[in-house]
């Protein structure tokens, strides 16, 4: 065996890598709860590629709805495979939230981890767009009707804000750009094919690079943690942080516990709710795609909520109509959170040592994305929507008015030497 | 932080009410589903194939799987349920053209493999209990939870011979065999997630006792 | 971080004992992975097993069934036909069925379980063609049986292969029994298998 190992790394250095990124990877050792769901995205992220390269064997995108019924009902353990599979997403929105609100906690997107985030931010994008060209991939009622306004949405999107575009020819682009989305003048097979494509091949290998990219970044300039101080600061005689400890095996034995805990509720949810009451596999969804049936109340899946309940709660002409705005609003919302380490001017990192007022508004943008995120998944009312416009304008208003100026206004614990606490 | 997280937990809606709920509102029923009861789900097997599969075909479920689910033996499925020449393995199809169904009825009856996935087992009970005499419409029967419904009350004769109670329960046997056919793996499914979850637990053992041992050097 | 005082084989067994379960983990989550390649219940019912009726045969008249995508010919045989087996014997390669290429019970003369009717799989056991049938014998042939016109292999007319022909066996008689003295089933052993 070790002359096995010795003649690899003659010829390619696995010693050396696992050295720098495992046993020799010095983590902070007071990482606490909030540190597994990096492990947790990982484990996910097996879970989709294995059960997604088992769907694509029986999955047909030329009889969509049918072939996902074969496999529900006639290919053997195809059931679990795809509950696997449905509810995977669900799970991997699910910890990649928790994993960024880490982030936001403690300051872990401050510098010099400004590429870390940002490479996370686009595995985020990357993931949205990986879950709703998967959402529709199934081709019951509620993916035709969920693609049909996410397709139009490129429609509504307002060019006539590049010079020289006028508001006429702006309608006339984002028309033209529909149909070209679609690949036909309605959602069809064709535009199923194209999709199908895309969630296999295309958007995993852009998903895949994006998470190795990720964690080299990560590794290059160490783990952040819950007290924000950087313990390369304080080294002993070996040039080890002496508040740093092996990635492995301490936490790889702390983490397959997280691990093993996370799968069992995977499975409870699996086995025993893998529909979520029509959260995690909506109810129209059972039905095929019907052009002539709109559902009574379309709503996206949980995951993409908020963005959504901001979509619907605009609803101001200036300017531009509406729908543009909603757009604009949308992607903003999301665009936004890639300038967060540079919106962020609080010298301290983390939530620990902040001052009250970034401790409650936090704690309220967790609060307001929970609460847009319910609003998105139901039916509107006046009142509804005027919760999601209160809301929509916390959310802007945190990022851009709290991040950059609550530490003035606030008074700061002072930030100790060395971390805090065991683990 | 635990004060952090117990805040956090606290602010999540405490109950979230079902996406996509049915309409019905009050004249929704709670069915009567139970499926390890067999024999109520081999009488809601016959009921279905006697009175819904002339119209409603049951295209995602084979005979054969039936047959197995429903402890019912294949020479009897084929002798008094599957009335085609087709084989045990078929699905259950039945003859009606889709397009003629439309002119009849106005819509074609749909396939009921995944009604009760698509609307709820409650909602199916309640539409088939909940027939109501109305002149005004084509056939003379309204619904209570599906208002001015295509579909005749199929039923309306059987519903007088029998005393309530046993109608009743008659549409609940339908009801248990259509929320069978909509998930046949179900029960199948939660045998096997408890073992999955007491492997899990087996496996957290040792698990928990490696991280605590290597951890006494870090403490 | 101290490592003063570690208890070595603690460690050593822990770590075996985790990782032995995860093991077995990992091999029980790999059985519906491997199960689902297994033919669907799809696939099994377009296998299913096929039923003929052999009342409507004329002597000497074979008919063609579809058995999991492969040409089942049931013969219904005349005198002279079973006749001219034994006349052939010394001609074939394996005359006495010794190899497998049959269900037990048509492990005989006939090959059939009534020796009237022929049951069997219409693939030449060379390189896969469909040998045509001969039943009066021709230029290729003396005696009725199959010749294969992809490289002239010869059976006779209980599918027994000639000597000094490409093809190397008997053509396979599948499984199949009789639910009645009419019906023959291809591919399941449900009815009688003994005339």
């Amino acid at each position: 065996m070790t002359r096995l190992i010795d003649w690899v790394d003659a010829r390619l250095p696995v010693v050396e890598a696992f050295r720098k990124h495992m046993s020799q990877y010095y983590a902070p050792r007071n990482f606490n709860f909030w540190y597994i769901f990096g492990v947790l995205a990982i484990v996910v992220l097996v879970n989709q590629l294995l059960t997604g390269v088992w769907l694509t064997m029986f999955y047909s995108p030329t009889d969509a709805f049918e072939s996902v019924q074969y496999i529900m009902r006639d290919v053997q353990f195809g059931w679990l495979i795809r509950y696997m599979h449905a509810v995977g997403a669900s799970a991997f929105f699910l910890v990649v939230y928790l994993h960024m609100f880490r982030g936001l906690l403690y300051g872990s997107y401050k510098p010099p981890r400004e590429l870390v985030w940002i490479f996370g931010m686009l595995i985020y994008v990357a993931l949205m767009a990986e879950g709703f060209l998967g959402y529709v991939l199934p081709w019951g009622n509620m993916s035709y009707w969920g693609a049909q306004v996410i397709i139009s949405l490129v429609g509504a999107v307002p060019y006539e804000l590049i010079p020289f575009i006028s508001a006429a020819e702006s309608k006339e682009i984002g028309e033209a750009l529909v149909t070209w989305v679609r690949g036909d003048y309605l959602l069809s097979e064709a535009t199923v094919n194209k999709f199908f494509a895309l969630h296999v091949v295309a958007i995993p290998i852009v998903l895949l690079a994006l998470v190795v990219l990720h964690i080299l970044a990560l590794h290059e300039v160490g783990s952040n943690n819950p007290d924000g101080v950087d313990i390369k600061k304080n080294k002993d005689e070996n040039g080890i942080p002496k508040d740093g400890i092996p990635f492995h095996p301490y936490y790889t034995v702390k983490d397959t516990v997280g691990v093993v805990i996370f799968l069992m509720l995977f499975a409870v949810v699996v086995f025993f709710f893998p529909d979520g009451g029509g959260y995690l596999i909506e109810k129209p969804n059972f039905g095929p795609a019907d052009p002539l049936a709109t559902p009574d109340h379309i709503a996206p899946v949980w995951y993409y909520g908020p963005y959504y309940a901001m979509l619907r709660a605009t609803t101001f002409d200036i300017f531009m109509s509406a729908k543009a705005w909603g757009v604009i609003i949308m992607g903003g919302a999301i665009l936004i959170l890639f300038l967060l380490p540079w919106l962020d001017r609080n010298p301290v990192k983390s939530i620990r040592y902040k001052g009250w007022l970034s401790k409650v508004a936090l704690m309220l943008l967790a609060a307001d994305f929970l609460m847009l995120g319910w609003l998105g998944t139901q039916p509107g009312s006046e009142l509804r929507k005027f919760m999601a416009q209160l809301g929509t304008f916390y959310y802007f208003g945190f990022f851009l008015v709290v991040l950059p100026f609550a530490h003035r206004f606030e008074k700061s614990k002072p930030v100790p030497e060395r971390v805090t606490g065991g683990h | 932080m635990r004060k952090l997280m117990i805040l956090l937990l606290t602010l999540l809606p405490v109950s979230l009410p079902a996406a996509g709920g049915g309409a019905g509102g009050e004249h929704m029923k709670e069915a009567p589903v139970n499926l390890q009861d067999q024999v109520s789900l081999q009488k809601g097997a016959q009921l279905f194939v006697n009175n819904c599969m002339g119209c409603h075909s049951m295209d995602y479920l084979r005979y054969s799987r039936m047959a197995e689910d429903l402890d019912i033996p294949e020479e009897l499925v084929q002798k008094h349920l599957n009335f085609g020449e087709g084989k045990v393995g078929s699905s259950m199809t039945n003859a009606v053209n889709k397009d003629e169904a439309e002119d009849w009825f106005g819509v074609a009856p749909p396939d009921l493999t995944l009604v009760t996935r698509r609307r709820s087992p409650d909602w199916v009970y309640s539409y088939l209990t909940g027939f109501y005499k109305d002149d005004s419409q084509a056939y003379g029967y309204n619904n209570h939870v599906f208002k001015n419904a295509a579909m005749p009350h199929v039923m309306a004769d059987m519903e007088q011979e029998l005393n309530e109670e046993q109608f009743n329960s008659a549409m609940g046997d339908i009801t248990n065999f259509l929320t069978y056919a909509g998930e046949p793996h179900r029960q199948e499914s939660e045998r096997l997630g408890v073992y999955v979850l007491v492997f899990l637990f087996i496996l957290l053992i040792p698990a928990w006792f490696l991280y605590k041992e290597y951890w006494k050097d870090v403490d | 971080m101290s490592q003063h005082g570690v208890n070595t084989s603690r460690r050593t067994f822990l770590i075996g004992a985790t990782t032995g379960v995860a093991v077995v983990g990992v091999g029980a989550a790999a059985v519906p992975f491997v199960q689902s390649w297994q033919p669907s219940a799809r696939a099994e019912n377009a296998g299913a097993p096929v039923k003929v009726d052999v009342s409507q045969l004329s002597p000497g008249e074979r008919v063609t069934a579809n058995w999991r995508g492969r040409p089942v010919w049931v013969l219904r045989r005349t005198d002279a036909m079973l006749n001219s087996l034994d006349q052939v014997r010394d001609q074939l390669r394996d005359p006495e069925s010794d190899e497998d290429q049959q269900p037990e019970y048509a492990r005989n003369q006939y090959r059939a379980i009534k020796s009237e009717y022929l049951v069997v799989i219409g693939i030449c056991t060379h390189l896969g063609c469909s040998p045509s049938y001969v039943p009066d014998g021709s230029s290729n042939l003396d005696y009725s049986g199959f010749f294969c016109p992809c490289h002239n292999s010869k059976f006779d007319i209980a599918g027994r292969v000639y000597q000094g022909v490409p093809a190397p066996t008997n053509l396979v008689v599948p499984p199949h029994s009789y639910l009645s003295d009419d019906v023959v089933i291809i591919g399941s052993e449900e009815g009688e298998t003994t005339a």
